[in-house]
């Protein structure tokens, strides 16, 4: 017990370090999905705030629409860029409140505004190789339907929505067939010709790097999903005068062409942000108009190399003491509630089918359900972790207490100890290497499980690996895999290292020569 | 003296009727050999004497007290308990397991290390066989030290739930020598529950013949050995002297 309190300490320690930071300007939190489009808006956003003077914090890479509209309703974060579409119909659930001034009725109950659409519209598109488009004159969906021999594939989920395929197909009266295709393999069966026709997202960068013709929807069939910035109504008038100034300067365009920037030459979201600002000086005040322009390319290198390892080991340190704490709350939590029950049969063996059950939801589910409770960030985090780590201690604690060898048990209470004295004396040290068990079997899922905390802003080893994933970008997704990993190991050398000093010792059965 | 007194003991677990009215009395200072075989239900009376069972109908007193309700564990500190197979704590050191109890009751460490050193010596085992986790003695050296650890508070009463059985012939002869031979348990009142006549005899002064959870004969050895009162007490009798 005393080297795992140590252990703590250390993790409190390093936290402090790590949470450690000056916070005298006002301190605004912009979210952002863990889709790249968002990322950058997010990033231009923040950078544009920041050139007027606020401190900003970033939770980006939330895992979903209705993580990121609960962190804004909670307080949690006080910007983020949502999609009219998806508002009107995923949060609202009502697809009439399709204007802005409609929306902004429907979101004042919850004293939130959307602020004047970026200049895109980011929606279902029907692409098709821009040289077959002109060879054969398409240029709206209405005039699919009088094609023949042109090769449908759809994205699997394109193909069974509703308002996908079906639907489109329907309003067009196209009597052409479709077929599945996976939306990755999409792009390169476009362009070497073995598919024809696919969906797409209106802003994807692929549209102009495979040079893509996007059908015009002339019949209006696929709603609008422009971007627009989504904020509390309590930000300060100067950050939303600011973002209202973004209004109409990202047209689909320069969209795709900033997508593209991130898919295709492996620009940093800051990057493309920054490049998007720079060229429109405009929008920054006129301090930051200055300090704008880019630095030189060495020290670039060089602070990025440094960069790198510091947020890797910052990540390691988020990490470390969400798994810590959360630990420290499954054990003593678990190890209590198995001491509290272990007599009684029915009762050991409900609340083991219960932390079971918990265990059963998935992992990303289970962190969603935190939100409306606990808002996001670390507190949800450390919650869920606490959760999927305390079966694996009751298991094994209730089990190993349950199989002490009742010779031993009947001694025990024979030779006169005390309840207490039984437990303290007899029971719990026999039960020890399966109760190390389990924590370790604990500690070795929340290590894991804790990379997923990132979807809802608590950053860790996680943060690279979802933006790693939205970029599709390898050495990102190995910053956070790869510590995580060695962490893990880490774990494991830990334990064999505690097992050692507390239970091989005391079990020798070999006899002695 | 009478050490201790079963009237009209009745006791079940579940359906079974372990003992059905049992009533004798033993006496003080002496060894009393509990014989039976299997399922006679000697291991649940030799259990309800220090309180481990309880009885379902019926009176026990132990030197003339009733056993008590409340912190019997104190009860149960005044009685040494050793078992077939020793149950020894695997975890402690010889001499952790042996001075467990002395430690619980606050002795000194000199009077907890004088008196390891003499019950060692007692039961014959080297001293620095203390220093060893039970899985690295032998079985008969991991039965005295069951018998070190029972006697090391000075019991008045002694209860052994057939220690000696799953021995070697070799071993169990010089444990029998050895326990014959302490001071320790001359002085003591001793119930000894065995299946074995022959060791019944060897070591007892006194007996109680169990089968099917009944009484069928209590008195003296040499009372026993002359007039069996039955069939199956002549029997086992008869084995005693094979």
């Amino acid at each position: 017990m005393k080297v795992l309190g140590k252990f703590l300490l250390f993790l409190g320690a390093m936290s402090s370090i790590a949470t450690w930071a000056g916070e005298s300007r006002l301190t605004l939190t912009v979210g952002s999905k863990n889709f790249n489009e968002n990322y950058v808006l997010a990033e231009i956003a923040s950078q544009l705030l920041e050139s007027r003077g606020f401190e900003i914090e970033r939770k980006f890479g939330l895992g979903g629409t209705l993580i990121c509209f609960g962190a804004l309703v909670s307080g949690e974060i006080d910007a983020y860029v949502e999609y009219t579409g998806t508002l009107s119909e995923v949060i609202l659930g009502d697809d009439t409140a399709n204007t802005s001034g409609a929306i902004n009725q429907s979101l004042k109950v919850q004293n939130l505004e959307i602020l004047p659409s970026l200049g895109f519209n980011n929606t279902y598109a029907i692409v098709l190789r821009r040289e077959m488009a002109q060879a054969r004159g398409i240029h709206s969906i209405s005039q699919l339907s009088t094609q023949q021999n042109l090769k449908l594939a759809f994205s699997h989920e394109f193909l069974r929505r509703a308002d996908g395929w079906p639907g489109l197909q329907r309003a067009y009266g196209i009597r052409l067939a479709a077929r599945g295709i996976e939306h990755g393999l999409a792009y390169q069966a476009l362009a070497d010709g073995s598919i024809d026709v696919t969906d797409a997202y209106s802003t994807d960068g692929e549209l102009r790097r495979y040079n893509l013709k996007m059908l015009k929807d002339d019949k209006s069939y696929f709603p609008q999903y422009l971007a627009v910035p989504l904020v509390r109504k309590d930000l300060p008038a100067r950050a939303r005068a600011a973002l209202v100034l973004l209004g109409g300067t990202i047209n689909e365009t320069t969209m795709q062409s900033m997508n593209e920037s991130v898919v295709f030459e492996g620009l940093s979201f800051s990057e493309v942000a920054k490049r998007f600002l720079s060229s429109h000086v405009d929008l920054l005040s006129e301090t930051a108009q200055q300090e704008a322009l880019p630095p030189s390319e060495d020290s670039e290198n060089v602070a990025q190399e440094s960069e790198l390892f510091s947020s890797i080991f910052r990540n390691t340190l988020v990490h470390l003491k969400l798994t810590g704490i959360a630990l420290l709350l499954s054990v003593s939590v678990g190890l209590l509630l198995s001491l509290l029950v272990y007599r009684i049969t029915w009762l050991s063996r409900t609340l083991i089918y219960i932390s079971g059950l918990l265990q059963t939801i998935p992992s990303i589910a289970l962190l969603a359900l935190m939100i409306p409770i606990f808002g996001i960030g670390e507190l949800p985090a450390i919650v869920a972790l606490f959760f999927y780590s305390l079966l694996p201690v009751i298991r094994n604690t209730v089990t190993a207490l349950v199989h002490v060898d009742p010779l031993l048990k009947r001694v025990a209470l024979a030779i006169g100890l005390r309840a207490s004295e039984r437990l303290r004396i007899v029971y719990l040290p026999l039960a020890l290497p399966n109760i190390l068990a389990g924590v370790r079997t604990a500690t070795v899922i929340s290590i894991g499980t804790a990379t997923l905390a990132a979807f809802i802003g608590a950053g860790g080893l996680g943060d690279p690996i979802v933006t790693g994933l939205a970029l599709n970008d390898t050495n990102l997704i190995l910053q956070g895999a790869i510590p995580a990993a060695l962490l893990a190991l880490m774990a494991e050398l830990l334990f064999e290292f505690i097992e050692y000093l507390f239970v091989s010792r005391h079990f020798d059965h070999t006899h002695s020569s | 003296m009478t050490a201790i007194e079963f009237s009209g003991i009745s006791k079940a677990f579940g359906r079974t009727q372990v003992l059905k009215d049992v009533s004798f009395s033993l006496p003080e200072a002496q060894t009393t050999a509990v014989i039976g075989e299997s399922g006679s239900g000697k291991s649940t009376l030799l259990q309800m004497i220090n309180a481990v069972y309880r009885p379902d109908s019926g009176t026990i007193s132990v030197f003339g007290e009733s056993i008590p309700e409340k912190s019997v564990w104190e009860f149960r500190r005044k009685i040494g308990y050793a078992v077939q197979g020793a149950g020894l704590f695997p975890h402690m050191l010889a001499y952790d397991n042996i001075s467990l109890l002395a430690r619980l009751e606050n002795w000194s460490e000199t009077d907890i290390s004088k008196r390891v050193t003499q019950l060692l010596s007692t039961m014959g085992l080297s001293p620095e066989l203390a220093r060893k986790f039970p899985g690295q003695l032998s079985g008969g050296q991991q039965q005295r030290v069951g018998l070190c650890r029972a006697l090391m508070l000075h019991p008045r009463l002694l209860l052994l739930d057939e220690p000696f059985s799953a021995l070697d012939p070799m071993t169990r002869q010089d444990l029998h020598k050895h326990f014959l031979a302490s001071k320790e348990v001359a002085g003591t009142t001793t119930i000894l529950v065995t299946h074995d006549m022959q060791e019944a005899v060897e070591l007892a002064s006194y007996m109680v013949i169990l089968s099917s959870g009944r009484v069928l004969q209590v008195g003296t050895v040499e009372e026993i050995l002359a007039a069996p009162v039955n069939s199956y007490v002549e029997e086992l009798v008869s084995l005693s002297r094979s």
